[in-house]
C-alpha cells in the first residue's frame, strides 16, 4: 500500500463509564507524511480524546492504531520510545517552571537521546533562533508572554527531532494579539514539511495551510475532506450548522 | 531602704536557687545531657520521617495516579488473558494496591492516635526486650512524623499541574523520569517550608520521652525539679532553650521561603 502512510488508525474507540460515554466511538483515518490534518468540530465532540490517544495520553478501550507500521495499541509496545518521535503541543504551554527555557528545551534530548550537552544547547539555540527568541535562552517561562511561551513549547517539542507533531489547541489560551505569531511558526513547520495533527478553532488557518480537514461530532468523524470540500462545498447538515455558527 | 533590701533579698535569693538547681552537684548537666538526647532523636526521626514520609506519598501518589487507571484496565480487559505479560502486569497493579492499602492504614492510625501512646506502645510492648531507649524514641517519633511528612509531600506531588505530568510523558520520559525530573523538583520547592516546620513540631513532641525514661531536656528539667523542690528554675530553663532552638528554626524557615519566592516562577 502507501509506503507514505505514517499513522493509521482503524476503529478506535474511546469509552468511559462501561460505555455510558462514548468519546470516541469509531474513528478509522490514516494520515501520511507531511501532511497537515486539522480536527475540528463542535467542544465535547471528541477531539482531544482522538489526538490524545495518537500518543497514548489517553488509552484506547478499542481499535488500533499503527504508527510507522508498529500497532502502538499492543502490550508490546514501548510507550516511551513512541512518544520520542511524536510531539506534542498543549493548550497551556505546560513548560516547566523550574526549568530555564535552554533546559526546557535541553532535557528531553539530552536524558533520554543521550546527546551531548554542548549539542543539544547548539541545536536548542538554532531552534530559538528559528522562532525568533534566541535571546531569551536563559530566561524562565514565568518571564515570557504566552505567545513565547508557546512557541517555546514548539521547539521544545521539536528538539526531539519528532516524525509528527500533535497540537491540542495551541492558540486558544492565548489573547488575540499572539495568536499569529505562534500560527506564523505553525505555518512555517508545515512549508517544511512537518506532519502535523492539529486540533483548532482557527478556520483561516485550517484553510490556508491545511492539507485536510476532519470534522468530528459525537466521538465520529461526520465528514473528512480538503480544505475546500469542508469550508466551501459542505454537504454534511452538522458541519453547515457548525460552519455557520464559527465562520 | 526597704525597698532596697528586698530587691537585694530578692536577687539573693535568686542566685541561691540558680546555684541550687544548676551548680550544686552539677545539676545543669541534667540540662544539658537532656537537650543532647532531645537534639539527637528530633534529628534521627526526622531523617527517618523524612525518608518514610516520601517513600509513603509517591506509593500513595502513584497509586492515585496511574494505579487505579491500571486496576480498572486489568479488572476490565485483562483477567481473562492468561499470557506471562498479563499476568505479571496484574501482579504488578495489585501490589500497588496492596502497598497503598498498608500505607493508608499506616496514616489513620499513626494520625488518630496520641503520639506519646505510640511512643509508649513502641517501648513496653513492640520492643520490650530491648533497652536503647534513644533507639526506640528515633523509631516511634521517626515513625509518627513520616505520616504527617508523607501528607507534606504528596500534597506537594498533587499541587503540580497535571499538564506537567503530560508534558514530561509525552516528551518520553517514563514515569519515574518524570517524577525524578519535571514533579519532585517543583514538588520539593513548594513544601520545603512545610517539612522545615513538620522539624519544629517534632523537636516539641519529643518532650514526653521521659514517658518510657528516656532523660531528655524535659526529663532532665523534671529531675532538678524533684531533686530541689523549687520548680520554676529548672523549668523555665528548659522551656527558654526549647523557645530559642524553635525561633532560630523559624527564622531560618522564613529566610527559606523568601529565598525561595524571590528564585525563579
Ligand atoms: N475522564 C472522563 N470521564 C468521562 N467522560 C470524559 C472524560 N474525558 C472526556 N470525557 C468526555 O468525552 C467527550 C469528548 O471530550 P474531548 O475533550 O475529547 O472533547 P473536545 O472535542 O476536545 O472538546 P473541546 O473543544 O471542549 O476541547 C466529552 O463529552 C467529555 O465529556
Ligand atoms: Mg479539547
Amino acid at each position: 500500500m502507501n509506503d507514505n502512510v505514517l499513522i493509521r488508525v482503524n476503529d478506535l474507540k474511546k469509552h468511559y463509564n462501561n460505555g455510558a460515554i462514548k468519546a470516541l466511538d469509531g474513528i478509522s483515518t490514516t494520515i501520511s507524511k507531511g501532511e497537515v490534518v486539522v480536527v475540528i468540530g463542535p467542544s465535547g465532540s471528541g477531539k482531544s480524546t482522538f489526538l490524545r490517544s495518537l500518543n497514548l495520553l489517553e488509552k484506547p478501550t478499542g481499535g488500533t492504531i499503527e504508527f510507522e507500521g508498529q500497532d502502538i495499541t499492543s502490550s508490546k509496545t514501548d510507550i516511551n520510545k513512541l512518544r520520542m518521535k511524536m510531539g506534542m503541543v498543549f493548550q497551556h504551554f505546560n513548560l516547566f517552571p523550574h526549568l530555564s527555557i535552554l533546559e526546557n528545551m535541553t532535557i528531553a534530548p539530552r536524558k533520554l537521546l543521550k546527546m551531548s550537552k554542548a549539542d543539544a544547547e547548539a541545536e536548542a539555540k538554532r531552534l530559538l533562533d528559528k522562532v525568533a527568541l534566541g535571546d531569551r535562552a536563559n530566561a524562565y517561562p514565568s518571564q515570557l508572554s504566552g505567545g513565547q511561551k508557546q512557541r517555546i513549547a514548539i521547539v521544545r517539542a521539536l528538539c526531539m527531532k519528532p516524525d509528527v507533531l500533535l497540537f491540542d489547541e495551541p492558540t486558544s489560551a492565548l489573547d488575540p494579539e499572539m495568536v499569529g505569531e505562534v500560527l506564523d511558526v505553525m505555518k512555517d513547520l508545515a512549508r517544511d514539511g512537518m506532519t502535523m495533527v492539529v486540533v483548532t478553532h482557527e478556520m483561516g488557518f485550517a484553510k490556508e495551510v491545511g492539507t485536510r480537514v476532519i470534522f468530528m461530532d459525537g466521538g465520529q468523524i461526520i465528514e473528512e475532506g480538503t480544505p475546500d470540500e469542508i469550508f466551501d462545498n459542505p454537504s454534511n447538515e452538522r458541519l453547515r450548522t457548525f460552519l455557520a455558527k464559527v465562520l | 531602704m526597704y525597698l532596697y533590701l528586698s530587691i537585694e533579698d530578692w536577687l539573693r535569693s535568686l542566685k541561691d536557687q540558680f546555684y541550687l538547681n544548676f551548680i550544686d552537684d552539677d545539676r545543669y548537666m541534667y540540662i544539658v545531657k537532656g537537650l543532647g538526647v532531645t537534639l539527637e532523636v528530633t534529628f534521627f526521626a526526622v531523617l527517618l520521617g523524612i525518608a518514610l514520609g516520601i517513600l509513603v506519598a509517591i506509593i500513595r501518589s502513584t497509586y492515585d495516579k496511574i494505579g487505579k487507571e491500571a486496576l480498572d484496565d486489568w479488572k476490565n480487559y485483562s483477567r481473562g488473558n492468561k499470557s506471562l505479560r498479563n499476568i505479571w502486569k496484574g501482579f504488578l497493579t495489585w501490589s500497588l494496591w496492596f502497598w497503598d492499602q498498608i500505607c493508608r492504614l499506616y496514616l489513620t492510625v499513626i494520625r488518630g492516635t496520641p503520639v506519646v501512646i505510640q511512643l509508649m506502645i513502641a517501648y513496653f510492648i513492640i520492643f520490650a526486650s530491648s533497652n536503647n531507649k534513644v533507639l526506640i524514641a528515633i523509631l516511634a517519633f521517626g515513625i509518627n512524623s513520616g505520616a504527617y511528612v508523607a501528607e507534606i509531600v504528596r500534597s506537594g506531588i498533587m499541587s503540580i499541574d497535571n499538564g506537567q505530568f503530560e508534558a514530561g510523558r509525552s516528551l518520553g520520559f517514563n514515569y519515574i523520569q518524570t517524577m525524578a525530573y519535571i514533579i519532585i523538583p517543583q514538588a520539593f520547592k513548594n513544601i520545603l517550608p512545610a517539612l522545615a516546620n513538620e522539624f519544629i513540631v517534632l523537636i516539641k513532641e519529643t518532650s514526653v520521652s521521659g514517658y518510657v525514661g528516656l532523660q531528655d531536656m524535659t526529663k532532665g528539667g523534671d529531675i532538678i525539679r524533684s531533686r530541689t523542690y523549687s520548680a520554676f528554675m529548672p523549668l523555665i530553663a528548659v522551656a527558654a532553650i526549647y523557645l530559642i532552638i524553635v525561633m532560630f528554626f523559624s527564622k531560618l524557615v522564613t529566610m527559606l521561603e523568601r529565598r525561595l519566592r524571590n528564585s525563579e516562577r
